[in-house]
């Protein structure tokens, strides 16, 4: 365990654990959208910057990958950290000017306004969806495209990419919605990246449970049996309690 | 052939040293770097080669091509060895008057020589005043070498520095004679050579690797492509004594893609050096091995940046790394990696060759030893240079460069490319170091100094660089990808004449989140153009803005183009050389422009004989 | 059959730049630079090809042919002009160079002409700043280089075709 302070609190973390999930811990505040427990730390919104003083140097740092020490002192409201964080809020409210969870957090810290032009983008390039897809589904089915202004989130040539499951995780961890799922009649559709990807019903009742290749790629993943990948949980629940009450009549 | 040790190589310099002295051909020297070429240097060895053929001259001559010498100015031009004349600005047609009057006779052409401002013929290239205030210890060998033929380089002395070291010294001491003598970093970091190479030796992990980073981005510079082309020896003899000092293997050279020069001349001397044994195993007959292995770029200006120049070697996007850990630590492939600049591996077998003591006496308290600039823009003599730390700006350009072309005004100049700043006039007296530029709002950089005169827009210049930098951002961090592209549409209001006063204020807010958010040095530092030109000529912002006045006549919407009826002939020079046939006029009868079509080049302007076209 | 004929051979040429690089995926930006010089370009089922060969995801791949500059996924056309818009080039007026060049034969930089005969393109230096403004045609360096000097140039290599 080593000591830190934050903001004259002094805390005693896990070695090794960076300075944003410390803080996290005891409640601080410290805004962040390209972080989320689990998925390697990214750095790019730089919105968790805060201050850092070791051995009386200051220096501004992000903390999400900034590693605790012994006797670090972190401040994560002064002046400068707060001017610095409102300018990038204020960019990327001219970025995301329609966009509503942006404008939440805008309000949130103070700003209300942008001066900058705006465009009516959704996706803030955090890059939850493309980590997500490559650390935790193994897939890697979409990336970054292009670069500084013309960088986006996309597919592989903008088709339909061969390796997408249609799992949603990227709609699930997008902090602005900036991705979405829709889930048709036969087909789950995420527009932003080009999936459309046909869905597998329930054998019990015919709803949709959830897209074939998931399916598959769970099946490849656990050893259940069959039944189990098409029956729906209402229906599972519903059979669930049919054998139950088939065998406790039985007795 | 493989050199096994310090006597064999001793003995192997003998031989070509005896063999020079024994020749009786003349030499003649074709600078052929890609701005020789450019120029048609190319032509000119045609010539050459055939008239020799055909005044058969095989044994009284001999041509060596040679990489850049600096003087691009008057390319293209030769040197004749041993008398050492210099003949420049040439046609191929002067050739054949080459052979017969200065090799087959011993005359000197009068109308090639070089001719200096108060119009006297200069024979030697060692006297023309461009070189002579430069301190010539890297470049100056340049015109020795075929970079092509490692004779040539070792014939120079080269790679006894690296048998010196081999020979006699413990790693601990390479590093120790490279820490006294001061080194710094030539890529623009100026971070202590020495010190650097010590961490990465002390870094517990293997294998450690050396990295030569020769993705020389900033626009406007060009010293690294210099040396690759000219002299590549020197830099793989820099890296082999790195790599015995860092513990090292396993060296790469990753050069830009848009240097197909270099690369060839870089590819050439490794497989010498590995065909003379430099490289390989048992390397002068000690039992290290070294390799380098060269990798292209991909153009991106970013993987200049150490992180993001490890990605791209991993075959990964060049975007910079969000860790707090240095590259001596964990760089490539996660081992201790330490990244030198072309010019700093270039500069090792000086230190070792000249002892720390005779090194550190060039220069001045806080930056050692002597810095390669291309100076180039709205200037005279444009070209490479090479001078001691310390020397003045004003030194720079009004001793070296000749001044400004054209008896324009000197009006900035900029250094440090994208990362830099403009300075004025009024700190010209500035000592050209590591810190002192820093200190005034620019910085030194890694060579690159472009000098701008009255005809230059500085607001056109900042929108310029954020306009490079917006694309040039790998995009990955808001504060650099938004920024940017918010500094863009407020430079670009400004220039186009809707700029507010309050405009200045957000581009100078937009700097502070920059400076103190962004990821990587390419945006911390990337607002440092418009900063210092909002600093130094905030009147020519105030000029664009308040008054729709673009003072240099640049900015395409401020600026208009007419004839004036009076002055006109007729003459249809700018009718002719229209690229938009936005003028027109019958012949003798003043002519007009259309100003729809216009499209603002300014050929008209350059061309008219009688001033009639006026830009307003 | 033809068509089949042209893959095959293709995927020849390409097996032949992966084992040259020893199907290293570490190598894989040299490797793509070695399909866009035997090409031109970068043909979309040639990095589906090497996708598969290295068993690299292709979102990977497209990633890094969008963000280098050096790669095109689009042929380029049969002649090259590259304008040079390094600093020394640009206060020498590099800009209006590719203005007037885009005005005059109507191409957009990163483009063609509509009959594929001329690509415009730009980079950010050459390194070759003391002859600036620089426009390289078709591989060759012209310095000093002045508008109608590059009028009459480009117009003289497509002109040759024409014949």
């Amino acid at each position: 365990m080593v000591n830190i302070t934050v903001n004259s609190q002094i805390i005693s973390v896990k070695e090794k654990t960076y300075i944003l999930e410390a803080a996290k811990k005891q409640s601080i505040d410290i805004p962040a959208l390209c972080w989320q427990p689990g998925l390697e730390p990214h750095g790019a919104c730089r919105l968790c910057l805060v201050e850092i003083e070791k051995s009386g140097r200051k220096r501004m740092v992000t903390s999400c990958n900034y590693p605790v020490e012994e006797g670090l002192i972190v401040r994560t409201n002064t002046e400068e950290v707060v001017k610095t964080r409102k300018i990038i809020i204020e960019l990327l409210l001219a970025r995301c000017s329609t966009n509503k969870k942006i404008q939440e957090l805008a309000e949130k810290y103070g700003v209300t306004e942008s001066r900058f032009e705006k465009k009516e983008e959704d996706c803030i390039l955090c890059g939850l969806c493309v980590r997500v897809c490559r650390e935790i589904i193994g897939k890697e089915a979409i990336g970054f495209s292009g670069r500084g202004i013309y960088r986006k989130v996309t597919s592989p040539f903008e088709q339909p990419p061969q390796e997408c499951i249609g799992c949603g995780s990227c709609a699930f961890l997008c902090p602005t919605g900036a991705i979405k799922i829709e889930n048709g009649l036969n087909m789950r559709k995420i527009a932003e990246i080009n999936c459309e990807i046909p869905l597998v019903f329930c054998q019990y009742c015919g709803r949709p449970i959830a897209p074939l290749r998931q399916i598959e790629f769970l099946k490849e993943k656990t050893s259940l049996p069959e039944d189990i990948f098409y029956t729906c949980a209402e229906c599972k629940r519903k059979n669930y309690a049919r054998r139950l009450i088939a065998m406790s009549s039985k007795r | 052939m493989k050199i096994k040790n310090s006597s064999e190589l001793k003995n192997y310099y003998e031989n070509l040293i005896i063999k020079t002295s024994k020749r009786e051909k003349r030499t003649i020297v074709l600078s052929m770097g890609t701005c020789g070429i450019a120029r048609g240097a190319s032509d000119i060895l045609n010539s050459i080669k055939k008239e020799v053929r055909k005044r058969k001259l095989h044994n009284r001559v001999e041509i060596r091509v040679t990489g850049c010498h600096g003087f691009c100015e008057v390319e293209p031009f030769l040197i004749i060895y041993p008398q050492g004349i210099f003949y420049c600005k040439l046609q191929p047609a002067d050739v054949r008057q080459i052979l017969m009057e200065s090799i087959e006779k011993n005359n000197i052409i009068e109308r090639l020589l070089y001719t200096d401002e108060k119009g006297k013929k200069i024979i030697k290239e060692t006297d023309i005043p461009f070189y002579k205030k430069q301190m010539r210890l890297l470049l100056g060998s340049n015109r020795f070498i075929d970079p092509a033929n490692i004779d040539d380089y070792i014939a120079q002395g080269g790679y006894q520095s690296l048998s010196y070291v081999l020979g006699n010294m413990q790693p601990e001491e390479v590093i120790e004679e490279i820490k006294k003598s001061g080194l710094r970093g030539r890529g623009g970091g100026g971070f202590p050579t020495g010190r650097k190479w010590e961490l990465c030796r002390r870094a517990p992990e293997f294998p450690k690797y050396v990295i030569c980073n020769a993705d020389e981005g900033d626009p406007g510079a060009y010293m690294d492509r210099g040396l690759l082309e000219a002299n590549p020896h020197s830099i793989i003899e820099g890296m082999i004594i790195g790599a015995y000092a860092i513990g090292s293997n396993y060296g790469y050279v990753y050069v830009r893609n848009e240097y197909p020069l270099a690369i060839h001349h870089l590819n050439i001397a490794l497989q010498q050096a590995r065909d003379y044994g430099f490289l390989g195993d048992d390397i002068m007959g000690k039992d290290f091995y070294f390799d380098i292995e060269m990798v292209k770029g991909g153009g991106a200006f970013v993987c200049g940046e150490s992180t993001a120049l490890i990605a791209s070697i991993e075959g990964k996007p060049g975007e910079p790394r969000a860790k707090y850990i240095h590259t001596v630590e964990a760089g490539l492939y996660g081992k201790p990696t330490n990244i030198n600049n072309v010019e700093t591996w270039a500069n090792v077998p000086l230190v070792i060759k000249n002892g720390w003591q005779r090194y550190s006496k060039i220069g001045t308290e806080t930056s050692k030893g002597t810095k390669i600039f291309s100076l180039v823009g709205k200037i005279k003599n444009s070209g490479l240079i090479e001078v001691p730390m310390g020397i003045t700006l004003k030194q720079i350009v009004f001793d070296i460069g000749g001044g400004i072309a054209n008896s324009k005004r000197f009006k900035a100049i900029q250094t440090g490319g994208p990362s830099g700043g403009c300075l004025p006039e009024a700190h010209l007296d500035l000592p050209v170091d590591f810190d002192s530029l820093s200190e005034a709002g620019s910085m030194m950089g890694s060579g690159g100094m472009i000098v701008m005169d009255e005809d230059t827009c500085m607001v056109d210049v900042a929108r310029y660089f954020v306009n490079f930098l917006k694309e040039e951002s790998c995009g990955k961090c808001v504060p650099c990808r938004e920024g940017l592209s918010a500094m863009f549409e407020i430079l670009t209001r400004i220039t186009e004449g809707n700029g507010k006063h309050e405009d200045m204020d957000l581009l100078e807010e937009i700097s502070f989140a920059m400076k103190n958010g962004s990821l990587c040095a390419l945006g911390t530092t990337a607002s440092n153009p418009v900063f210092s030109t909002l600093k130094y000529f905030r009147d020519e912002y105030i000029a664009h803005i308040e008054k729709k006045r673009c003072p240099a006549g640049v900015c395409k919407n401020l600026v208009h183009y007419e004839i004036m009826s009076d002055a006109c002939r007729g003459c249809g020079a700018c009718l002719k050389i229209c690229p938009v046939s936005a003028i027109q006029g019958e012949k003798k009868k003043p002519h007009s422009i259309d100003d729809t079509k216009c499209i603002r080049c300014g050929e008209c302007f350059e061309v008219c004989k009688f001033s009639a076209v006026r830009r307003k | 059959m033809r068509e089949k004929e042209y893959l095959f051979n293709n995927a020849n040429k390409i097996d032949e730049i992966l084992v040259k690089h020893g199907m290293n995926r570490s190598r894989i930006v040299a490797i793509m630079q070695d399909i866009q010089n035997e090409f031109g370009y970068l043909p979309e089922k040639n990095l589906k090809y090497i996708s598969m060969k290295l068993q690299t995801p292709l979102s990977q791949i497209y990633s890094i042919a969008t963000f280098y500059r050096a790669f095109s996924l689009k042929p380029r056309g049969k002649h090259l002009v590259t304008v040079c818009l390094g600093t020394a080039c640009h206060v020498r007026g590099g800009a209006r160079i590719v203005e007037s060049i885009q005005k005059m034969f109507d191409v957009k930089p990163g483009e063609k002409t509509k009959d594929g005969l001329l690509s415009l393109e730009t980079v950010n230096c050459l390194g070759a700043c003391a002859l600036g403004p620089v426009v390289v045609v078709d591989g060759k360096y012209h310095g000093h280089i002045t508008i109608s000097r590059l009028e009459r140039i480009v117009k003289g290599i497509l002109n040759e075709n024409k014949k």
